[in-house]
């Protein structure tokens, strides 16, 4: 019996974007098949992977991701240069997690002119957080994304109790937006809904379906996103075709895995390797099931989930 | 692919003469379409209804037991391609290469970490299954005395024998003649001598083709010559390959059963550099390899493959759960506070890990819900007052503290009152809604 391969052409195609200014600029997304499918159709674009840094120094990092940075983490601007000099980011992720009610409880004031200095230091795209506190996000985000205009950066997240003022602040600075929703197909496709109804075009968003960590929750996260991505192709449903972000760095290195040390878990081996495979191995999971955009933490893990990536093209 | 139960029907007498059960052939074509009946029901089904429906129905991944005793490895039996569809059905097999040129201090040593890397994780075993012993030296009396080795210091452990030797294959599969190892190394010139090996010791024969088309020849071949029972590796080494192969040899097998590729895939990853090979590896677990061959076992990348096989491989339509008890987070003492949730095991693992990070020990009361989280529990009449109070009561855990106070989740906040009326004595207090408010809740009240 001879061997026919079962090749699937698929009528959508997940949209392409653009981030970044001048020589700077990266794209992701555009490919008309499933993850690494280049043998059946096209792949035009690399996933990307940004560095993640903060507005303020990383103290709630655990030691082994805290470390490679601690030279250069007491300041954002420093923080972004170094890992764009010297680890070659393809893009910076700036956390503005001061601005957090618990935290330092900086003000928009204040965060604006962080992401302005950091912009201006930078030639690799910006990707401009909140610290995902729902309310005081809205007049962060609003300040950040006036700040960054022309910058062409990412915003994130809008989520649903907030999208409308962030999507509105995105859409008049010319930015692209990340759509989060909690780990549900269904709610995932209305909120990018509800933020094309203002006019955003769904072209500039990206879809974040929630991450979570390697053994705390991934299978969800990865079925999700294998559930949007099918949805996107084989039905061909424009609202669920914007690329997806896997935001990992924040949810790998709070879990017991990449803290907990050898001497209290021999069983576990080392710890610093352990951290390191834990946040890469998650971003090979989500890379699989489909992200295009990945937010990461750790030099080497970022280096080794790079080199995989060049294997898979 | 599968027969519809019309497809079925016309095989069928259409007598109607309910002997199976059913009211009619047609209900009775429907039921074997859905595998809710069998065909011997049918006492007057022709022989060749009998030999089309049954190939029809075998599993389009043929079922596999590699191994013996309690570490034998059950592989194939998959039906989805994508795991939301339905669960993937035994997870994939990690293996250990070991090198018949090592001495035989570090094939020991080896051994000794395969034996060694059980691990137990949210209530389940994970270790290294198995081992492959590959003739590296081009010499069969070096294979046969590793063989040996391997046999003693790792017995019990499934070993694939790695030779393209059929002399050396014979003398190395002796220590495990029986015990269902498998034979890896057949191709186009050794496949009448390795498969005539094979089965004289009721070993599983793996392919080592040279591509896809290749592959499908060979398992034809090997079926021809009396061996059933396979595993298969298309050649694919790198990463975009192992991709490409495994979708089309799973596709092929789950949506056209093409028999010829309907076997377990086993996949050599082998990498210099340890997390390296951890990546490829994972590629592996997401996506249709039964077994993984890996040059190097540390503890470290056991756990995160462990666990990422453990996340892929779960039910998606069976929630994780966890036992119900009161764990101690930290070393709590008798003034440590005391939160309730339910035994969803994402709940679990959110709530227990904020509550770590707050780096205040505590107790956490984790109470069967049937794998629901809060609200759904809630919702469901299984996260109630009287039940919590109950579980609370029968727990005990009031005599190891000093102030009877219970953190409820804050989406249950409307059940404070009633507890309180159910627990005389007990101050009930109303926690956050979401887990990450947990270390500022505790800090505020430090």
């Amino acid at each position: 019996m001879a061997f026919t391969p079962t090749k699937e052409t698929y009528s959508g195609k997940v949209y392409s974007v653009a981030i970044g200014t001048g020589d700077g600029p990266v794209t992701f997304g555009g490919e008309n098949v499933l993850p690494f499918h280049s043998f059946e159709g096209a792949t035009p674009n690399k996933p990307v992977i940004a560095f993640e840094i903060q507005d303020v120094p990383p103290a709630d990092w655990p030691e082994n991701v805290r470390k490679p940075f601690e030279s250069v983490s007491g300041d954002p601007v420093t923080w972004a240069k170094y890992c764009q000099d010297e680890l070659k980011a393809a893009a910076i992720a700036l956390r503005l997690v001061g601005t957090h009610p618990d935290r330092e409880n900086r003000s928009p004031e204040d965060a604006a002119k962080t992401v302005k200095d950091v912009l201006a230091a930078i030639k690799v795209p910006l990707i401009i957080l909140g610290s995902n506190h729902a309310e005081k996000d809205s007049p962060v985000l609003v300040a950040a994304s006036g700040a960054a205009k022309g910058g062409n950066c990412v915003i994130g997240k809008a989520q649903e109790a907030n999208y409308k003022t962030i999507a509105a602040a995105a859409m008049a600075n010319n930015h692209k937006l990340i759509a989060m929703s909690e780990l549900d197909i269904n709610l995932s496709k209305q909120l990018n809904i509800l933020i094309t109804q203002m006019g955003f075009e769904k072209e500039r968003l990206i879809t974040d379906p929630m991450c979570s960590a390697l053994g705390y929750g991934l299978e969800y996260t990865y079925s999700v996103m294998e559930r949007i991505r099918l949805a996107a192709l084989t039905q061909n449903d424009t609202t669920m075709q914007p690329p997806m972000l896997g935001d990992i760095g924040m949810y790998v290195w709070k879990v017991k895995e990449t803290q907990a040390p050898e001497s209290d878990l021999p069983h576990w081996g080392s710890l610093e390797e352990r951290g390191i495979a834990w946040e890469a191995v998650t971003a090979i999971g989500l890379l699989v099931a489909g992200a295009e955009l990945l937010i990461m933490r750790h030099p080497k893990a970022v280096a080794e989930v790079q080199k995989t990536i060049e294997e898979l093209i | 692919m599968a027969l519809s139960g019309v497809e079925i029907f016309k095989l069928l007498p259409k007598t109607n003469c309910k002997k199976c059960g059913h009211p009619t052939c047609l209900a009775f074509a429907m039921k074997l379409a859905q595998r809710q009946a069998t065909l011997d029901s049918c006492p007057d089904v022709s022989e060749e209804a009998k030999k089309i429906l049954g190939e029809a129905s075998a599993p389009p991944v043929r079922p596999i037991t590699f191994g013996s005793g309690d570490k034998a490895v059950k592989m194939g039996e998959e039906t989805v391609l994508f795991r939301h569809d339905k669960k993937f059905v035994n997870p994939c097999a990690f293996a250990v290469e070991i090198k018949d040129t090592l001495p035989e201090t570090e094939m020991a040593a080896i051994a000794e970490r395969v034996m060694q890397s059980e691990i137990d994780r949210v209530g389940q075993k994970l270790r290294i299954d198995a081992i492959v012993l590959s003739n590296a030296s081009g010499d069969a009396g070096k294979l046969e005395a590793a063989a040996k080795v391997i046999a003693s210091k790792a017995a019990g452990v499934p070993v694939i024998i790695s030779t393209k030797d059929a002399a050396a294959a014979e003398a190395a599969v002796k220590p495990f003649a029986g015990k269902r190892p498998i034979i890896y190394g057949v191709n186009s010139s050794n496949a009448e001598a390795m498969a005539a090996v094979a089965k004289a010791n009721k070993a599983i024969v793996g392919i080592a083709a040279n591509g896809i088309d290749e592959l499908a020849a060979l398992t034809e071949k090997v079926k021809s010559l009396g061996v059933e029972d396979m595993v298969i590796d298309s050649g694919a080494r790198k990463a975009k390959e192992i991709i490409e192969h495994n979708t089309l040899i799973r596709r092929a097998a789950i949506k056209k059963n093409f028999k010829p590729l309907g076997y377990p895939i086993i996949n050599f990853m082998q990498r210099e550099d340890g997390l390296h090979e951890a990546l490829v590896a994972a590629i592996g677990v997401t996506k249709y390899a039964s077994i993984i061959v890996l040059s190097s076992i540390d503890k470290w990348k056991n756990l995160a493959l462990f666990t990422l096989r453990q996340n892929i491989y779960t039910d998606p339509q069976v929630p994780m759960q966890v036992e119900q008890k009161v764990y101690n987070i930290g070393e709590p003492k008798a003034e440590s506070p005391l939160f309730i949730t339910t035994n969803f095991s994402l709940t679990y693992f959110i709530v227990s890990g904020e509550i770590e990070n707050s780096k205040v020990a505590s107790r956490l009361a984790v109470m069967d819900c049937e794998g629901l989280s809060v609200l759904t529990a809630w919702a469901a009449g299984k996260f109630t007052a009287s039940k919590i109070a109950q579980f609370i009561t029968e727990s005990g855990v009031e005599k190891e503290i000093a102030q009877k106070e219970l953190i409820i989740p804050g989406y249950v906040a409307i059940l404070s009152g009633s507890i309180e009326d159910k627990l005389p004595g007990w101050k009930i207090t109303v926690g956050p809604r979401e887990a990450n408010a947990i270390p500022a809740f505790l800090k505020t009240r430090a």
